[in-house]
């Protein structure tokens, strides 16, 4: 088991707003966090904690204002060159049928993706590299010929999306809510896709979503992460069936289980997601049960319990 | 049990136009309801399986390329039946927020987003209560907001300061500020992550309980319907395939394509593989003949691919739609 | 050949089709003029229609019909070249702009804004003052591409400006495209509409700001267009005279190039627009 990816302190600030007045979001927070080889991780998080903002950072969409991120050991501070790192890295999203043009074919795709990266060997056809990759999802290519994303269910068009970003062979896959547009009743076949790309290929993967009973099933290790912060990270028996962080288990017990027989719940406050960006010390601390007078005050530090990772003053 | 909203037979299709040909979305094909009253009632299905629309016929709200084919859609009103399909568009506005509210799919839009929230309460509240000052007007919209648990204060901010889960909640308010009989949810808590949809759910169910009225809640996430819904329909391919109390629904689901559904989702502390449906939802423009579930069914026989099963009664209560059930 | 027929359901396309054909038809005969275009007294002056001249003859003895159609001619030819350029600067801008979006954005819309904010009819009145006799044909379109570009500039921009965030863009980059394959393959298509109906525009607005200046005497009134016929019949006065004719071609003709650009434009773009496009792909 090698380190494949590992951020150190990433941050993230974006500055908005005109010349006169502006305000600075840091949407990730020395987020730091290792992936290892042919394991799926999980950054799991409600909106706006700034799970999406990692991976484009990781990707290279967004430039870290601070921090470091090391891929196979080699410190990559800038994604220079883009096609070598999308060799070793893709990606797929949220909404299958928004990640195709609409007025081009679904195999074109494929065909520039095969050109552009030079993945034809002697002799190869690019057809076949296609076929390959597609029936390790599920698909043929005489189901997509042809046609385009309109003309495809959103089953078929995230498939196809998975296919296109294996055939670099990639060793990092980010997966962000890949599912969460996805029908109900085909969903757990692309999630059970991802361990089946795990376990025969070796491909990691980072995976993005806000569904814990989802992330719990498929996920190897799973970070929590809070308006910027990872607030807990560990194996996802351990963070799931035994969260620590006050955040974590307010989450766990919101989720509506698919079971009649549940104690109601507690009712809980809320706060103005604003409110909680910009405050001092503990970011939690507005809505913590455990609330103590330390954590108004200072940012808690990372302490390790049980092999699990947690940001919280109660450690 | 006493029903609040009666649909029988009812046929609503989008009829479109393209380069001369016309394509029909078969939305709703043929479905009878009956919802109880002082009851949420849930209705759960897939995207495209029509639940929208079906949504959009019970609020009266048939407006084109949406066409009624055929079927009723009753409200009891003063304990008389009334087809609301059949009414005028004055007749429909006036039960419109007072007797029947409906709150669509990204409420985040219902609210004007340069006027503060106080002027959207005011405007609403203002052309449904005639001759009453604003000051008064605001003092009730104050009073409900509290009754819900939810700060008066908020009033004085625009749209864009709140967040997701707050704008919705406060468009809820908004529609049960007339203190309505039927409330109609289109998936309310879609974009929003769970913390805040645990706040929504909380708050609606709040509202039934001070209110006494019918929440009809369309979702396809079968969790929220366990948790509030007392009873359910499963909605597929423009059909009710199967029809019951949550519990039995949930504990024993009669219909192949509920049992798969339920069994696959995944739960925290269960590790074992979950199968989703095999193959994929039907196109409503060319549904299947037959039972709409026949081509993935894995326990399909020969009548299912001729004849289209009916809603029928299996146990008390308990109603569904297959062949398999009557042998 | 297929589009075609799909274009002609519209009636806006099959009108403004037909007329546009119908006055290039016209275009195409004034090459085959027997009068010159220019030369005075070629004819009888003031003649009302008749069989030897169908549509009359002007105070300056020249053939009105005829006359028309170097109008027309000479018109379109102003208006095409200032729609083209201006389009093609319009594309790069907006695209550029767009795209890169920081400084680069700053700096093109800044200029770009300039030229809006300019006192647009001040300026061009200016200008065609001091070039007087260097207004030829080609000059008049150069002029009126070079203020015609910058609305239409932003609004390419903000289109891809929300291309841009679309999730197809990450496709494409993590498909190994680079930006100049990406803006051609991914944008174009889509923004094709939005060009297309601005050409349109930008032609229809060239033609009117022609016969604006042609009115005001800043065209060399000797070569024939639509603004420069009218001019003329103004000032021989031809509505008090009576000679109906003379000046009413120049401006029905105007009408019914107008309109024909207008249908023809509306019922193109709704043609391309993706969205319908989308919609159509089903139905074949």
């Amino acid at each position: 088991m090698s380190t494949i990816l590992k951020a150190i302190n990433l941050t993230k600030v974006f500055s908005l707003g005109g010349l006169l007045s502006r305000t600075k979001i840091t949407a990730v927070d020395q987020v730091s966090f290792t992936v290892e080889s042919a394991e799926i991780f999980t950054l799991a998080g409600e909106s706006g904690c700034g799970k999406t903002t990692t991976a484009r950072m990781i990707l290279g969409f967004e430039i870290p204002t601070s921090g470091e991120l090391q891929y196979l050991g080699q410190s990559i501070q800038r994604v220079e060159d883009k096609k070598a790192w999308f060799k070793e890295v893709q990606a797929v999203f949220q909404n299958p049928f928004e990640s195709f043009n609409p007025l081009r074919k679904v195999e074109s795709y494929f065909f520039e993706t095969v050109n552009n990266f030079h993945l034809k060997k002697n002799g190869e056809r690019a057809e076949q590299l296609i076929e390959e990759k597609l029936q390790a999802v599920g698909l043929t290519y005489h189901e997509i010929a042809g046609k385009y994303p309109s003309e495809l269910s959103g089953g078929q068009l995230q498939r196809s999306s998975i296919a296109r970003s294996l055939l670099t062979n990639p060793s990092l896959l980010i997966a962000d809510e890949p599912v969460s547009m996805v029908d109900a009743s085909l969903r757990m076949s692309i999630v059970n896709l991802f361990r089946e790309m795990s376990n025969s290929f070796g491909v990691s993967v980072i995976y993005i979503t806000h569904d814990l009973a989802t992330a719990y099933y498929i996920s190897d290790r799973i970070a929590i992460m809070f308006r910027g912060n990872i607030v807990e990270t560990g194996s996802a028996e351990e963070v799931l069936g035994n969260p620590k962080h006050p955040y974590t288990k307010l989450l766990i017990e919101s989720i509506p289980q698919p079971d009649p027989h549940q104690q109601p719940k507690t009712l809980i406050k809320f706060l103005e997601e604003k409110e909680e960006y910009f405050r001092k010390g503990c970011k939690f601390a507005g809505r913590c049960p455990k609330v103590m007078d330390i954590c108004k005050k200072t940012t808690p530090k990372d302490v390790l319990i049980d092999g699990v990772m947690v940001k919280c003053h109660l450690f | 049990m006493n029903c609040i909203i009666n649909v029988e037979q009812l046929q609503t299709f989008y009829v479109l136009e393209v380069l001369g040909k016309r394509k029909t979305v078969k939305a709703v094909n043929d479905v009878t309801l009956s919802i109880p009253e002082n009851e949420i009632y849930g209705i759960a299905g897939e995207s495209g399986c029509g639940k929208t629309t079906l949504l959009k016929a019970l609020f009266a709200s048939i407006d084109p390329p949406l066409q009624l084919f055929g079927g009723k859609v009753n409200y009891r009103i003063n304990g008389k039946y009334i087809n609301a399909l059949s009414l005028s568009e004055k007749e429909k506005r006036e039960l419109r927020w007072t007797y029947i509210s409906y709150i669509p799919q990204g409420s985040m839009s219902v609210f004007n987003p340069v006027k503060k929230l106080k002027t959207t309460y005011l405007n609403f509240l203002e052309s449904h209560i005639r001759g009453k000052a604003h000051r008064d007007l605001l003092s009730l919209a104050r009073q409900h907001l509290e009754e819900l648990g939810l700060t008066p204060q908020i009033l004085g901010a625009y749209p864009h300061q709140l967040s997701g889960g707050m704008r919705q909640r406060i468009a809820i308010a908004l529609s049960t500020l007339l203190k309505p009989e039927i409330i109609l949810a289109d998936e309310p808590t879609t974009a929003l992550d769970v913390v805040a949809q645990r706040a929504v759910l909380q708050l609606m169910r709040d509202i039934q309980q001070e209110l006494q009225n019918t929440i009809v809640l369309v979702t396809h996430d079968m969790g929220i319907h366990a948790n509030i819904a007392s009873r359910m329909a499963i909605m597929y391919a423009g059909k009710i395939v199967e029809e019951g109390p949550t519990e039995e629904v949930f504990i024993h689901p009669l219909h192949p394509y509920t049992q798969y559904l339920i069994q696959s989702l995944p739960r925290i502390g269960d590790k074992t593989t979950r199968k989703s449906v095999p193959g994929s939802p039907p196109s409503l423009l060319d549904p299947p003949l037959g039972c709409p579930f026949h081509p993935r069914c894995p326990r399909v026989f020969d009548r299912c691919i001729k004849e289209t099963p009916e809603l029928d009664q299996c146990n008390p209560n308990h109603k569904v739609a297959c062949w398999l059930k009557r042998d | 050949m297929g589009i075609l027929k799909d274009l002609f359901k519209d009636y806006r396309f099959a009108v403004g089709f037909i007329l546009l054909v119908f006055l290039s038809f016209l275009v195409i005969t004034s090459f085959f003029s027997p009068y010159d275009a220019i030369k005075w007294l070629q004819v009888p002056r003031d003649k009302p229609p008749s069989w030897s001249h169908i549509l009359g003859t002007n105070s300056k003895g020249q053939d009105v019909f005829w006359e028309a159609t170097f109008s027309i001619r000479n018109s379109l030819i102003i208006a095409l070249i200032a729609g083209l350029i201006s389009r093609v600067i319009a594309v790069l801008v907006g695209f550029v702009a767009g795209y890169k979006g920081g400084i680069s954005d700053r700096i093109l819309m800044g200029l770009t804004d300039g030229l809006l904010v300019i006192p647009l009819f001040l300026i061009l009145v200016l200008v065609a003052m001091l070039l007087k006799e260097a207004m030829t044909l080609i000059n008049t379109g150069l002029l009126l591409a070079f203020f015609g570009w910058a609305w239409d500039a932003r609004t390419i921009r903000s289109q891809v400006l929300s291309l841009r965030e679309r999730e197809f863009t990450q496709t494409s980059i993590l498909s190994g495209n680079d930006t100049l394959s990406l803006v051609s393959k991914e944008y174009l298509p889509l923004t094709i509409p939005l060009i297309f109906s601005t050409l349109i525009n930008n032609i229809a607005w060239a033609i009117g700001m022609e016969i604006v200046l042609a009115i005001l005497g800043l065209v060399p009134l000797a070569i024939p267009t639509l603004g420069t016929t009218l001019q003329w019949a103004i000032t021989y006065q031809a509505i008090l005279l009576g000679h109906w004719w003379w000046i009413l071609t120049p401006v029905v003709l105007t009408i019914l190039l107008l309109v024909a650009l207008y249908w023809f434009s509306v019922s193109v773009s709704e043609y391309l627009d993706p969205r319908i496009r989308i919609q159509r792909i089903g139905v074949k």
